[in-house]
């Protein structure tokens, strides 16, 4: 199977602190990835490193054997990486469709690009409301918007933090749904959650962080029943 | 607004030499350039997020090279106008490798320090610039023939300008570029997550800046037929920034009003109170305290919740 993504050794540090030791993982091509963690595990941290907000000071990642580590953010980006970042950060002042038209990027050789039409018809609710302000959107509209303007970049792998974060269960099932028709459209994903049932239900492999290290990496049937686990680092169920 | 408001505005001003004696049209002129040089600062300061407070340099060069190639050079003003404006062009580019190695307070004092230089110089180096005498004897020119001697004729002429410049502006602002400008003024670093070089498209804007400044600094020196440094001091520079933030920054009509609002005081205002400086300084505070965004905004508000009383009290 290709390695669509990988970490090997990644070490980050935030000043003096290091928050990622000798971090390790792989997602491999058209797979979806939950990375869990309680909060201040590193999770997003390890977004952050992925793609350059926090260059590593030492390791390797990367993207379909390209190595990527310490590029800058829009380099790093314009090879293929594509964020839902935790909080929606969407432009607030910017329309709905000018979120979405700053994002446009194409790329050679992509089978059913993601156009503006590609992504109203994948939310047509955004697609109502294309002239507003974003920032006067719900949250739930918001994440849509967020999920969206990372598909207009055409990614070969797309990170999403937290996607689930304070949106009602109703819209959360949307979201899911949504996840699940893009894995199914051969999108690699890493997917951030804190919503365990969520990404469970998602994923075909689990990393579990715990302070700034990998305490658990494989596939999810065999976590959904070690709850020793889960109790240990999570802290769930 | 709806082109039928635009429709009315322009019609408006290609009345006024009909019906306004020539006092008045010189003076809707004066606001014209005035007009272009604010919008052309608020591309950096409302839509990029990048305070200025040197954007008199633009001005100031384009008019004094304009003037220089004429007078000395004995240049024809068809030569002249597109060296100028490409020469101050290129002067943006280069400042603007200067200035953008920081954003906000650094940014400020960057622009401020270069503009500085110039006004500096544009004082000291009196074997070009003729120090504080200023140069004089520029003439206008008479595009296809046309003289633009004649009141009515320049303010045609610099209406035309005007149009073509803040339509121009206003498309730079509204197209994919534009909204990522903006998007860079909000969050810098998302939309280098999202695969834009925030610098590349701060540089760009700075240069585009420059280029209209440069427009309003030929105009300017048509008009007056005569360039002084003050031209490039910071109380040019400072006064377009209060024009911008007191019409409103990051809007297409706020410098507008503003550099309107700040011509009035400063050329009609002046002939009845000498510290008209004191008076600008009192209404740039009211507008402020009672509309932080500046007028457009506050107005646009205000107009928003009256209709809410207004249709409530209906209903």
């Amino acid at each position: 199977m290709t390695e669509a993504l990988s970490l090997s050794g990644v070490n980050a540090l935030y000043g003096d602190s290091h928050v990622l030791h000798e971090v390790s993982f792989s997602l491999s091509a058209g797979r979806v990835l939950a990375l869990l963690g309680r909060n201040g595990a590193g999770k997003t941290t390890c977004m952050n490193a992925i793609i350059g907000f926090l260059p590593p000071r030492d390791g390797r990642i990367s993207l379909f054997g390209e190595p990527i580590a310490r590029l800058s953010p829009e380099a790093i980006s314009r090879r293929g990486i594509g964020l839902v970042p935790q909080g929606r950060r969407i432009f607030p002042t910017l329309t709905v469709r000018e979120n979405l038209v700053v994002a446009r990027q194409l790329r050679p050789g992509t089978a059913r690009p993601w156009t503006l039409e590609r992504v109203s018809e994948l939310f047509p609710r955004l697609q109502e409301r294309q002239q507003q302000p974003a920032g006067s959107l719900s949250g739930g509209e918001q994440q849509m918007l967020a999920i969206g303007r990372a598909l207009m970049g055409n990614p070969r792998v797309l990170l999403m933090d937290e996607p689930s974060e304070g949106l009602a269960p109703r819209i959360v099932a949307e979201v899911g749904q949504t996840i699940a028709r893009l894995k199914k459209e051969g999108l690699s994903i890493v997917l951030v959650e804190q919503n365990i049932k969520l990404a469970f239900g998602l994923a075909d492999d689990v990393v579990m962080l715990n302070t700034g290290r990998v305490a658990f990496s494989g596939g999810v049937d065999a976590l959904r029943n070690d709850e020793a686990t889960l109790t240990q680092h999570l802290g769930v169920f | 607004m709806r082109p039928a408001a635009w429709g009315v505005i322009a019609t408006v001003l290609a009345g006024i030499p009909l019906i306004a004696g020539d006092y008045y049209v010189n003076f809707t002129s004066q606001i014209f350039i005035a007009a272009i040089f604010a919008a052309s600062l608020n591309l950096l300061v409302g839509y990029g997020g990048l305070p200025s407070l040197g954007h008199a340099s633009y001005l100031g060069v384009a008019a004094y090279l304009s003037a220089w190639l004429y007078l000395k050079l004995g240049l024809a003003h068809w030569m002249t106008a597109p060296i100028a404006l490409a020469a101050t062009t290129l002067m943006a580019g280069l400042f603007g490798l200067i200035a953008l190695r920081a954003t906000g307070l650094g940014f400020l004092m960057l622009t401020l320090a270069l503009s500085q230089v110039l006004w500096g110089t544009a004082y000291r180096w009196v074997s070009v610039t003729e120090g504080d005498n200023g140069l004089r004897g520029m003439t206008r020119p008479a595009p296809f023939g046309v003289s633009l001697e004649n009141p009515a004729a320049f303010y045609y002429f610099a209406l035309a300008i005007t149009l073509l410049a803040l339509w121009l502006m206003a498309k730079f602002v509204g197209s994919a570029f534009g909204a990522t400008l903006r998007g860079t003024r909000d969050e810098a670093r998302r939309m280098s997550a999202l695969g834009h070089d925030v610098w590349l498209v701060r540089w760009i804007t700075f240069v585009y800046s420059g280029f209209w400044g440069a427009v309003s600094g030929l105009l300017f020196v048509y008009y007056h037929k005569y360039i002084h440094p003050a031209s490039l001091s910071l109380t040019s520079s400072a006064e377009a920034l209060i024009g911008v933030i007191a019409g409103g920054s990051g809007t297409l009509a706020g410098p507008l009003i503003g550099s309107a609002i700040v011509m009035i005081l400063k050329n009609y205002v002046s002939s009845y109170i000498e510290r008209w400086n004191m008076l600008l300084g009192f209404v740039f505070i009211g507008i402020v305290i009672f509309m932080p965004d500046g007028l457009v905004p506050g107005i646009r508000r205000f107009r928003t919740r009256w209709w809410a009383r207004w249709k409530a009290r209906r209903s």
